[in-house]
C-alpha cells in the first residue's frame, strides 16, 4: 500500500540515487511471459513496477505501446488477470511497489468498488489512469485515496503554475513527470527544459518526481536521473517483448531481452550522482 | 429568461455533464487545452460579431436556411400523415457535416489556431473539414482509417484537391475510432498551434455542447418553417443517429415541446444478434472513451468493439452523450434499422421524389415508412434529410448486384 512505495523512495533516497520506474505491459504477449518478465524485474533493479492494463483504445500511447496492449488483449489478458499477475507477484515479493496503469473504461466496467478492494488485496499499492484529470477525481481518484491506494498524476508541459496546485492537490506516491508533450515513445526531449521542470515541481509538492517519456538508454537514465528522483521506462522494454515476439522466442528468452536492459538502465540510475 | 427547471434544454453542466454523460476523460495534457477552448467559445457565444459572421456564412457559403419541404408523393404513397423533409443535403458540400465546421473554424481563427486536424470515417466530415480550410487559408490534417481510405476514394480524393493531407491510420484497426484516437495523438503533440475539428457531437466538453449548438441551426429553421407552412410544431421528429450531430441539431430546440415526439434512429446493421452493427443505446451500455462517458458498444472486459454499418457515417461503437442523457430521461426513442431496409427506403425515395438520400437518412426514413402509415393524415412527421446519396452509389450499387466496372 502507500507504506509500500514510500520506503521503496525512501530506499532509494538514502541512496542517493533516482528510483528506476518500469513499465510492462500485463499480459504481453501472454500471461505466462508477461510474469516471467515481471517476476525477475525487481532483481534486475527496477524499483517500482508499472503494470499497463491493457485497453482497446489508448489515445495517449504511441505505436509501441498500443501494439503492447493489442498484443495482450489477443493473448487472452483481461483485468481479472491482470490483477491475477499482480497476485502472483506478490507471493514472491513483497517490497516493490506495483502502479497499475491504464485507461478507466475497464476499471469502470469492473466496477469501480470491486477493482479497488480487489486490487487493494492482490497487492496494487497505486494507480495511474491517463484519462482522468482532476476534474474527473470524484470518479476512482477519491475513492481510491480513501481505501489507500496512491493515485499518481501525470503533469506535463502545458500543466501551468496556476493548474498545477490543482494536478497535486489529490496526488500521492509519485509524481509523474511526462518531458514533452505528445505519446509514449516519443524522442527525448531537452534535458535543460527537464531539470527546470523538476525544480518548478519541487516548488509545488515534496512528493517525489519521476520523469518519463522518451527514455531508452542507459546514458539517457543517468542523464535524467541526476534531475529527478526517479526515471521511468517503458517503449524501449515493450520494443524488446515486441521483438522477442518477432523473433518467436520463449517466454524466459523475452524475459532475458527486457531484464537485461532493465539492468543497463538500473546502473545508468546508480551512477546518476 | 423562460427556461424552467425541469427543462431538458439546460445541460451540460459546469463539469460538461448532462446528467450521468459527457465529461471530460481527456490526459493531463489536452486538459488544459479543453478549458481553453470552453472560454474561447464562451467568449464567442457572447460577441455579436461571431455570429454575425456565423449567420453571413451559413446564408451565403452553406446556402441556408435548407428548404422544408412537403414530401407529396411520398406522403400519399404511405397514406398516413405528412410528411416533411428538412433538407440539410442540399447544403455546400451534400450534407448537414458544414454547418459545424463553419462555426468551430470561426473559434480556431479567433482561437489563433491555424492548423486544422479532424478525423473522419466516410468522408463527409473530411470533406466538410477541408472545405472551410480552403475556404480560410488553413492547412488541414484528416486521419482517416486506411480501409476507409480505399473504400472512399472519391472523397479522399476530393479532399486532396481542397489542399488537405490524407494520413490513413493503420493503428488499431484501421476505423472510425482509431482515425479520432489518432487525431487526439496529434493534437497532445502539436498542443500550441493546433485546433481538433471534430466531426460530431461527442468528445470532451465542450465539444458536444459545441457542436449541438452549431447544428441546432437546423431545428429553429424547421420549427419557424413548420409555423409558416403548417400554423403549428409537428406531431413527430425522425433524424438518424451515428455520432448523433444531425439529430440533436434537429432535436435539441423541440426537447421541451412535449407533444413532439422524437425518435432517433441507430444503425442495426446485419441485425443486433451479432456483433455487425452500430446500435450503442439499444445494444451498448455506459462507459468512457473519446473524452466522455455514453453508451458503447464494448466487451465484458470494458475493451470497445468495432461498429458495422452499410453506412460508414454511422459506423462508431460510440454516441454523443446529450443522446445518452435523452434516452435514459426517456425524451427520445432510439430503434435500430437493418441494412437491407435502409437499402429499400434509399431506392423508394429516389424513385418517389426524385431525391437520392445518403445511406445514413435512408436509416431515418426506413423508420418512418414504418410510423407512418399508421398516423392520421392531420399528423405531421419531419425528417432530417441530413446528406445526399451521390457518395452513396457505389455501395448501393454492389448491395443491388450491379457492377459499375470500378
Amino acid at each position: 500500500m502507500t507504506q509500500r512505495m514510500d520506503d521503496a523512495f525512501a530506499a532509494t533516497r538514502a541512496e542517493n540515487r533516482p528510483a528506476l520506474v518500469t513499465f510492462v505491459m500485463a499480459g504481453d504477449p501472454n500471461f505466462d511471459t508477461a510474469k516471467e518478465i515481471v517476476l525477475g524485474l525487481p532483481d534486475a533493479g527496477a524499483d517500482v513496477i508499472e503494470l499497463g492494463m491493457p485497453f482497446s483504445d489508448p489515445m495517449a500511447d504511441g505505436p509501441s505501446i498500443q501494439a503492447a496492449g493489442q498484443r495482450a488483449l489477443k493473448g487472452g489478458q483481461d483485468m481479472k488477470k491482470t490483477l491475477e499477475l499482480v497476485r502472483q507477484f506478490r507471493a514472491t515479493n513483497s517490497t516493490t511497489p506495483i502502479v497499475l496503469m491504464g485507461y478507466y473504461n475497464p476499471i469502470y466496467i469492473y466496477g469501480v468498488d470491486q477493482f479497488l478492494a480487489d486490487a487493494l488485496d492482490a497487492g496494487v499499492d497505486g494507480l495511474i489512469v491517463v484519462d482522468l484529470p482532476p476534474e474527473e477525481d470524484d470518479e476512482l481518484c477519491i475513492p481510491a485515496l480513501n481505501k489507500g491506494l496512491n493515485f499518481i498524476r501525470l503533469a506535463t508541459p502545458t500543466t501551468d503554475d496556476k493548474r498545477l496546485p490543482q494536478v497535486l492537490a489529490n496526488t500521492s506516491g509519485f509524481v509523474y513527470y511526462v518531458s514533452m508533450t505528445g505519446i509514449t515513445g516519443s524522442a527525448l526531449s531537452n534535458p535543460t527544459n527537464i531539470s527546470a521542470a523538476v525544480k518548478r515541481l519541487n516548488q509545488h509538492t515534496d512528493l517525489p518526481i519521476c520523469v518519463g517519456f522518451g527514455i531508452k538508454t542507459e546514458a539517457d537514465a543517468k542523464n535524467i536521473g541526476a534531475q529527478a528522483d526517479g526515471v521511468v521506462v517503458g517503449t524501449v522494454l515493450v520494443n524488446a517483448v515486441a521483438d522477442s515476439v518477432a523473433a518467436g522466442e520463449s517466454a524466459t528468452q523475452a524475459a532475458d531481452r527486457v531484464h537485461t536492459i532493465v539492468r543497463d538502465l538500473a546502473r545508468g540510475c546508480r551512477a546518476a550522482r | 429568461m423562460t427556461t424552467t427547471a425541469n427543462s431538458l434544454r439546460q445541460g451540460p453542466d459546469d463539469m460538461g455533464r448532462f446528467g450521468l454523460f459527457g465529461g471530460r476523460f481527456v490526459a493531463e495534457t489536452l486538459m488544459p487545452l479543453i478549458l481553453e477552448l470552453d472560454e474561447a467559445y464562451k467568449a464567442a457565444k457572447a460577441d455579436p460579431s461571431f455570429q454575425d459572421e456565423l449567420d453571413y456564412l451559413n446564408k451565403h457559403y452553406i446556402g441556408r436556411p435548407s428548404p422544408l419541404y412537403f414530401a407529396e408523393r411520398l406522403t400519399e404513397h404511405l397514406g398516413g400523415a405528412k410528411i416533411y423533409f428538412k433538407r440539410d443535403e442540399l447544403n455546400h458540400t451534400g450534407s448537414h457535416k458544414i454547418n459545424n465546421c463553419i462555426g468551430q473554424i470561426l473559434l480556431a481563427k479567433r482561437m489563433g489556431k491555424p492548423r486544422i486536424i479532424a478525423e473522419t470515417g466516410a468522408g463527409q466530415h473530411g470533406v466538410a473539414t477541408a472545405t472551410v480550410c480552403a475556404r480560410f487559408g488553413y492547412p488541414c490534417v484528416v486521419y482517416m482509417g486506411a480501409k476507409d481510405v480505399e473504400r472512399q476514394a472519391p472523397n479522399v480524393f476530393r479532399m486532396k484537391l481542397l489542399g488537405a493531407e490524407i494520413i490513413p491510420v493503420t493503428a488499431g484497426q484501421g476505423t472510425l475510432k482509431d482515425s479520432m484516437n489518432e487525431a487526439l495523438r496529434d493534437w497532445v503533440t502539436n498542443v500550441d498551434d493546433t485546433y481538433y475539428l471534430i466531426g460530431t457531437a461527442a468528445g470532451p466538453h465542450p465539444f458536444p455542447q459545441m457542436v449541438r449548438d452549431f447544428q441546432s441551426v437546423i431545428g429553429r429553421e424547421t420549427k419557424e418553417q413548420m409555423m409558416e407552412a403548417e400554423g403549428r410544431l409537428p406531431d413527430m421528429l425522425i433524424a438518424a443517429v451515428g455520432g448523433g450531430s444531425n439529430a440533436i441539431g434537429l432535436f435539441h430546440p423541440f426537447l421541451d415541446d412535449k407533444d413532439v415526439q422524437i425518435v432517433g434512429v441507430e444503425a442495426g446493421g446485419k441485425g443486433l444478434d451479432g456483433d455487425e452493427h452500430c446500435a450503442s443505446l439499444t445494444a451498448g451500455k455506459p462507459g468512457v472513451l473519446h473524452g466522455n462517458r455514453t453508451y458503447l458498444l464494448q466487451n465484458y472486459d470494458g475493451q470497445i468493439d468495432e461498429g458495422a454499418s452499410i453506412s460508414a457515417g454511422l459506423d462508431y461503437p460510440g454516441i454523443g452523450p446529450e443522446h445518452a442523457f435523452l434516452r435514459d430521461s426517456g425524451r427520445v426513442e432510439y430503434v435500430p434499422i437493418m441494412d437491407d431496409e435502409a437499402l429499400e427506403a434509399f431506392q423508394l425515395l429516389t424513385r418517389l421524389e426524385g431525391i437520392i438520400p445518403a445511406l445514413e437518412p435512408s436509416h431515418a426514413l426506413a423508420e418512418l415508412v414504418k410510423r407512418a402509415p399508421k398516423m392520421d393524415k392531420d399528423q405531421i412527421i419531419v425528417m432530417n434529410l441530413c446528406g445526399r446519396g451521390d457518395k452513396d452509389v457505389f455501395t448501393a450499387a454492389k448491395h443491388l448486384g450491379v457492377d459499375l466496372g470500378e
